[in-house]
């Protein structure tokens, strides 16, 4: 297993014999290669990268030299299904159709195809994850624009008949050796053409399909994969029209996806299972339904629920972005939901995503009157916008715009004929926003249980309904419960009950009268809370804690009941865990479902801040909380509560103040002293955190911070610069620290930790700072009680240590210091929960024995996100991250800053140091790249810095100065030499980045070079790659080290 | 579930065991008794209630959305032949769905599910766990059962097995499709679908579609290639007439094709037997392996009753077997040119998987 994101299960010791945890690149590959000297390799189940290494291994004949087989799909095959016109070509021959395209290399060539094909046109990519450089262009200017920018990372594009508004449909196809082929699922997108798959609300299986149109793209897509020889899994993309027969075949992924993922989860067909076996040479029949045990798996699943996928963006965090969504991919997380209408089920799913939705209705502030005017935008925080414009050029809200429209009284022409969303689901949604007007009436009078009934049949949940009626949450359950209104149990089995089911994959719906299974167990049960959507912030780690926590259980002889939704985890995989409930993390269903269940209690300190933020409202419930008390919990995650501890406890940190007024926090800046960091409580990945400089500042951020969060304070407080930030994640039972792990940020204090760079064991730590930590650490645990993980957070300055924060939970580092250590945390930690590990004297310390250096890197997706400022900040930004081991931090560094995705400098080094103090700090390093021979160019006052210390760098225009050499032309390189790295240092931390280094950031974010913004990171990349020649890089696997 | 304005009559399905299923009507405002079987296909309800072998049946389907697409209009082909149905009417004695779409929306739809229902009579009822329903159906087999509606007269249970529903299905007389095509095929209705037909004649075939129990070995004026015995309701031992037919028309050794109950038939004119199935095969997902090739086909079927292969005579061996259960999925003669298929190769709805049997079918008639 060649993987670099250590924090996945897939990296774990139970799932690989061999795991190098190195960059998924042709070079890192080779070596491993050489070494291992293995018999075949997958392409298949490692995404995009997975692939494209696979075939520049196969090109450079490092495969047939190793004699290395491809095992599934061959490269011809999979060639075929990349390149563009090879593709086309295997279409025609197969007698099917694909959208006319011009494959071009240069914008001249694109703006002649374009006339051929008539604007609208649509570009793409060849060779591209997730959309990466596509998109619609209506005219000539844009295409140009467009075109020159994507053919900065792609050596050709595509200029496409676009399909506006046509259906979007897809179909997970697998074949094997002997040609047996079957479509597994098909799914069918609620947003039509134009939106990238990644960003559309998906359903599966198809709702506005006839037998016809089902069974022909079917049927094509059967006809497709064994003309094109695929062996394996692969999705096919269409574009039907909704007004006639015709198609269009818009791709085949040859590989697992992102669909087949969520197909996998939606039909309970375990596609990566299926498709590893075929590879191996087996054929369709001899593998069994892993659901019935019994049927075989050549069949195609019948469902009799729907499942509604919705994605999750987090493009608020950026500044400066386009919140629209298009062909290119912006979406970080999805959350799925399997209902047994479609109203149930996309409002389950609108909850999941926790962006504060109550579902499609009922989120407004205004809930007597849900007729009120951008009734439904209470969540977004823009306070007017243009309704048209907002459907037919969808943000991230659409859906939320939709729902307006239709209480403004939209027609369903008026909105189909802007949105190009089949009718058939703006009924469905009218008959919510129906719903809710009912239940607005019923405030008035009274909530008959037939309405009750309906709503939630509908999707409606608690607090939603609580919230239109002008009524109490609890008061709704208690209801409920006197009419005997509440949830069934249902299966998932792939036959729709034909034959019955081995496997507990289930979830809720009140659309039904029976439960499928029994509660009864001779085990006992503990539920796992897992961690919800991806999101900025929490990812695959939390899973990675819920998936160990559940392996911990089943091994100790516990049932263990999953209850998650998020399609992309392992710990929805059903057969993980003894039951698996897909469906909402919400106090009302983990309660519902802990009432039919009557386990011994939950675990919700794994899946990181959704079960964290629930746990006292599941505690009033009567939820037996597992581990820390629900007290405590809240004790830490309440910055009040909290602060009086440390101050009691005699324990430092930052100087803060609850903020009720403006006022008050204007006050405490002028006392306390700028810059000032504002926060608001029970957040994660530091939601609407910012650092303030000066009063307007303030004004600016508190605006954007209420509006994140308005149940909870928000906190102001000093913050310290030129500070470095420590972490500790530890493991307690009964108060006392049974491990821990201490891990620095290379970062200083400023940038959020889910984007710091992490070392671990840390190496440039005084004894002293580390002593301190542990010291403060074991006084909070036992202060709180604590039975199980947590994790805080230092600033230490001159041996000065103060608490940042404290979450009594696992965190984003878990699997990190776990894997880095050999030491599982998570298993530690449910074994403390459990009462079966206990404090031995002194905590152990993780780092102690550990030879090698773990460096922890962020992945940042600056490339898709168009406009957004590629900076780091208080505010973290970066959608995954990697980690590399090595002998030494800088071997460990520059692999994992690869396996970022950055590419080593060549030669061209822009550097752009802003203010005297990083000017100075900077040049002994500045000087050591010269002397390595890389080419310098510099800003106006860096060039002069450097001149005047006798450092030689070219000196390049602002963009803004239309003048040569012009920085713009290293940027993209058309004329000048392209640039290698741009080294940007803001200037400061003042509130308006200068606009030109803005557009620096931007243009080497868009051209694809690489970036680096932080002064630490800098002169840590820089000392690094004078120290490790990039062959020179250890090729290790994990228990090498 | 979708909120029509007009007030919701009440309706419910009870089960022969004395079960009860309550929901609201969206169909015909009448109560009928029929055998209760469910279907878990997820699109075709046209194709579904127009398939003449639901004839007597109470069609639940399992998946649960129902009515989105509408339902299309009932224009012709050239050949007479209703373009989007599988006969000139719904069959299905009712229909019970989980939750019904009174709002539909597709470009070839011209009414709703609900109004075709009501126009052709045919009760219908939603808001059922129809997966509740089903694992009823799958534990004590299939039962009998009716659709009551609030407000219409109640009805007794009966056995539409004892009746015979071929007959009640089939043409009533010779009908001639594609006249002066290249191969003659006799088509014995014992309740065809119409995409069977469809199948032949878009092959070049002339299609003679004759009553199930009509003589044809006896007409020594037909004038015929091949023969085709099609799918249709019940007991295929009801068709007594036409296991005698085919049985004569096997010692000729005329090549001939069976489907479904096609398949049933052939096995009995060759002195094998048949059985009832407890809850029988009613999807689009069947998997079937051709023990020649060992390959699998995803295939559509629709029959409650199946060949014991055990009792099949000399000669006779396994076209298909079913990768699931085991049972008989089709035959074929070792020597004679006599096959027949188990499940629907004609699909509508289902899989098209298993629609190259019509040509060697056709390979067999020359």
């Amino acid at each position: 297993m060649v993987n670099p994101n250590i924090a996945t299960c897939q990296t774990d010791k139970q799932f690989a014999d061999k795991i190098y945890f190195l960059p998924v690149t042709p070079y890192f590959v080779e070596k491993i290669i050489a070494k291992e000297r293995p018999d075949g390799i997958l392409l298949g189940f490692g995404g995009q990268t997975a692939l494209n290494c696979g075939i520049a291994l196969h090109d450079s004949g490092v495969l047939q030299r190793y004699n290395v087989k491809v095992l599934g799909t061959q490269i011809d095959a999979i060639k075929a299904t990349e390149d563009r016109e090879l593709f086309v070509k295997a279409v025609e021959t197969a007698g099917l159709k694909t959208p006319r395209s011009f494959a071009v290399t240069n914008a001249n060539d694109a703006l002649k195809a374009a006339e051929k094909i008539k604007y609208p046109v649509m570009i793409r990519s060849a060779y591209a994850l997730g959309g990466l450089g596509s998109g619609v262009c209506r005219d000539a200017k844009e295409l140009s624009d467009m075109a020159r920018q994507a053919l900065a990372s792609a050596p050709q594009i595509l200029v496409e008949e676009y399909l506006e508004h046509w259906k979007e449909i897809e179909y997970e196809v697998v074949r094997d050796a002997s040609d047996n082929c079957i479509t597994v699922c098909n799914m069918e997108n609620f947003d039509p053409m134009g939106i990238h798959t990644g960003e559309s609300i998906v359903v599966a299986p198809s709702q506005t399909l006839t037998n016809h149109d089902y069974h022909k793209l079917r049927e094509i897509a059967i006809r497709l994969i064994r003309h094109l020889g695929i062996i394996g899994e692969c999705n096919i993309q269409y574009a039907l029209d909704p007004n006639s027969d015709e198609y269009r075949i818009i791709e085949v992924n040859a590989r697992l996806s992102r669909s087949s993922a969520l197909a996998s989860k939606a039909t309970g067909y375990p596609l990566a299972f299926v498709a590893a076996k075929l590879a191996l040479g087996y054929s369709l029949t001899e593998i069994k339904n892993s659901v019935t045990q019994t049927t075989t798996a050549c069949f195609e699943p019948a469902l009799d629920y729907i499942v509604v996928k919705i994605p999750r963006w987090d493009l608020k965090k950026f500044r400066n972005v386009s919140r629209k969504v298009g062909s290119s991919m912006k979406s970080v997380g999805e959350a799925m939901a399997i209902g047994r209408t479609f109203e149930e089920a996309i409002q389950k799913a609108m909850r999941m995503l926790d962006i504060g939705a109550y579902g499609l209705v009922g989120n407004s502030d205004n809930k007597a009157n849900p007729k009120s005017r951008r009734g439904s935008r209470g969540i977004s925080g823009m306070q007017s916008y243009d309704l048209d414009d907002e459907l037919a050029n969808p943000t991230d809200e659409r859906i939320f715009a939709i729902v307006d429209a239709i209480k403004e009284g939209y027609s369903i022409k008026q909105l189909h004929d802007l949105t190009g969303i089949d009718e058939w689901f703006l009924y469905k949604i009218i008959n919510v926003v129906e719903i809710e007007k009912e239940l607005a009436e019923a405030a008035t009078k009274e909530l008959t249980p037939g309405l009750l009934k309906k709503a939630k049949q509908n999707g409606f949940a608690d607090r939603q309904i609580a919230k239109i009626t002008c009524a109490k949450a609890n008061d709704i359950r208690a209801l409920r419960k006197k009419h005997g209104i509440a949830p069934v149990v249902k299966q998932i089995d792939t036959l729709a009950a034909e034959y019955p089911a081995k496997t507990n994959y289930l979830y809720l719906t009140y659309n039904g009268n029976g439960d499928d299974i029994t509660f009864s167990s001779s085990h006992k049960k503990i539920i796992v809370l897992g961690s919800g959507v991806y999101r900025i912030g929490s990812s695959v780690e939390f899973d990675w804690c819920c998936v160990n926590a559940v392996f911990t259980l089943r091994q100790l002889g516990y049932e263990a009941i999953m209850i998650n939704y998020n399609p992309e985890t392992v710990s929805t995989d059903y057969d993980v865990c003894d039951k698996l409930y897909f469906d909402e993390i919400s106090s009302e269903t983990v309660a519902d479902i802990y009432e039919k269940e009557s386990p011994e209690g939950a675990i919700v300190s794994m899946g990181g801040q959704i079960p964290n933020n629930i746990t006292l409202k599941l505690n009033e419930f009567g939820v037996r909380i597992l581990g820390t008390t629900p007290g405590s919990i809240d004790q830490a995650e309440d910055r009040q509560k909290f602060s009086q501890l440390l101050d009691k406890l005699g324990i430092d940190q930052p100087q803060w103040e609850e903020l009720t007024s403006i006022e008050e926090a204007k006050e405490f800046a002028a006392k306390a002293g700028y810059p000032v960091l504002v926060r608001p409580s029970y957040v994660l990945s530091g939601a609407a955190m910012s650092i303030a400089f000066a009063d307007d500042d303030l004004e600016q951020y508190l605006a954007k911070a209420s509006k994140v969060n308005e149940e909870y304070p928000v906190v102001i407080s000093k913050f310290i610069m030129n500070s470095k930030e420590v972490e500790i994640d530890a493991v307690a039972a009964c108060g006392k620290i049974i491990i821990e792990a201490i891990t620095e940020h290379v970062e200083n204090a400023g940038v959020h930790s889910g984007d710091a760079t992490m070392v671990f064991p840390p190496k440039k730590l005084y004894v002293e700072t580390t002593r301190k930590i542990s010291e403060i650490a074991a006084k909070i645990a036992e202060a709180l009680s604590i039975t199980g993980p947590f994790n805080m957070q230092f600033l230490a300055k001159e041996n000065e240590v103060k608490v940042i924060e404290c979450n009594l939970r696992a965190s984003r580092s878990f699997p990190f210091v776990s894997k880095v250590s050999k030491k599982n945390f998570a298993e530690i930690a449910t074994k403390a929960i459990l009462g079966l590990e206990k404090a031995n004297g002194r905590p152990t310390d993780a780092a102690n024995g550990v030879s090698c250096v773990g460096v922890k890197s962020p992945q940042f997706s600056f490339t898709r996100l168009k406009g957004a400022d590629p900076i780091i900040s208080v505010e973290m930004a970066s959608t995954g991250e990697v980690a590399c081991l090595g002998s030494t931090t800088y071997d460990a560094f520059l692999k994992a800053i690869m396996a970022a995705g950055f590419k080593l400098p060549e030669k061209n080094i822009l550097l752009s140091v802003g203010g005297d103090d990083a000017k100075i700090k900077f040049l002994p390093y500045a000087k050591k790249l010269s002397e390595l021979g890389y080419s310098l160019f510099a800003t106006h006052h860096t060039a002069m810095f450097f001149e005047k210390n006798g450092i030689k760098a070219t000196m390049l225009h602002k963009v803004s100065e239309d003048k040569k050499p012009n920085i713009l032309d290293y940027l993209d390189g058309r004329n000048e030499e392209k640039l290698h790295l741009v080294v940007n240092i803001p200037t400061a931390f003042t509130k308006k980045e200068l606009e030109d280094e803005y557009v620096i950031r931007r243009k080497a974010a868009d051209y694809g070079i690489p970036l680096i913004t932080n002064l630490q990171l800098a002169r840590l990349l820089a000392e690094a790659i004078a120290a490790v020649k990039p062959e020179e890089l250890e090729v290790k696997a994990w228990d090498e080290y | 579930m979708a909120g029509k304005k007009t007030a919701l009559k009440e309706a419910k399905i009870v089960l022969q065991d004395g079960t009860i299923f309550e929901g609201f009507s969206f169909g015909a405002e009448k109560s009928v008794p029929g055998e209760v079987v469910f279907n878990t296909g997820m699109v075709g309800y046209p194709e579904s209630l127009t398939d003449p072998s639901y004839k007597g049946q109470i069609l639940v389907l399992t998946y649960p959305l129902i009515g989105n697409y509408g339902v299309p209009n009932d224009s012709c082909d050239k050949y007479g032949l209703p373009l989007n149905f599988e006969s000139e009417k719904i069959q299905a004695e009712g229909l019970v769905v989980a939750d019904y779409s009174s709002e539909y929306s597709h470009y070839t739809a011209v009414k709703s599910l609900s109004d075709w229902l009501k126009e052709e009579g045919k009760p219908a009822i939603f808001g059922i766990d129809t997966r509740q329903l089903t694992k009823k159906l799958r534990e004590k087999g299939v039962m009998l059962g009716k659709i009551v509606v609030e407000g219409c007269s109640d009805v007794k249970l009966e056995d539409p097995n004892i009746r015979n529903l071929a007959a009640e299905v089939a043409v009533g007389k010779k009908t001639v499709y594609n006249e002066g095509g290249k191969r003659k095929i006799v088509l014995i209705d014992c309740g065809v679908k119409l995409n069977i037909i469809r199948s032949l004649v878009n092959r070049g075939c002339s299609v003679i579609r004759v009553p199930w129990d009509y003589d044809f070995p006896a007409d020594k004026e037909l004038d015929f290639d091949g023969i085709a015995v099609s799918n249709g309701p019940g007991d295929p031992k009801m068709c007594t007439a036409t296991i005698k037919n085919v049985a004569a028309a096997m010692k000729k050794e005329l090549p001939m094709f069976g489907i479904c109950l096609g398949n049933q038939i052939l096995a009995l004119a060759a002195g094998g037997d048949t059985y009832k199935l407890k809850y029988g095969h009613r999807s689009q997902n069947q998997p079937c392996i051709s023990p020649a090739t060992g390959r699998c086909y995803i295939t559509t079927q629709n029959h409650g009753y199946a060949v014991n292969m055990k009792t099949m005579p000399a000669g006779w061996e396994e076209l298909f077997v079913n990768a699931n259960d085991g049972t008989n999925e089709g035959l074929r003669h070792r020597s004679k040119p006599f096959m027949s298929v188990q499940f629907h190769p004609e699909a509508t709805p289902g899989p098209v998987d298993a629609d190259y049997l019509f040509d060697e079918f056709l390979r067999m008639v020359k």
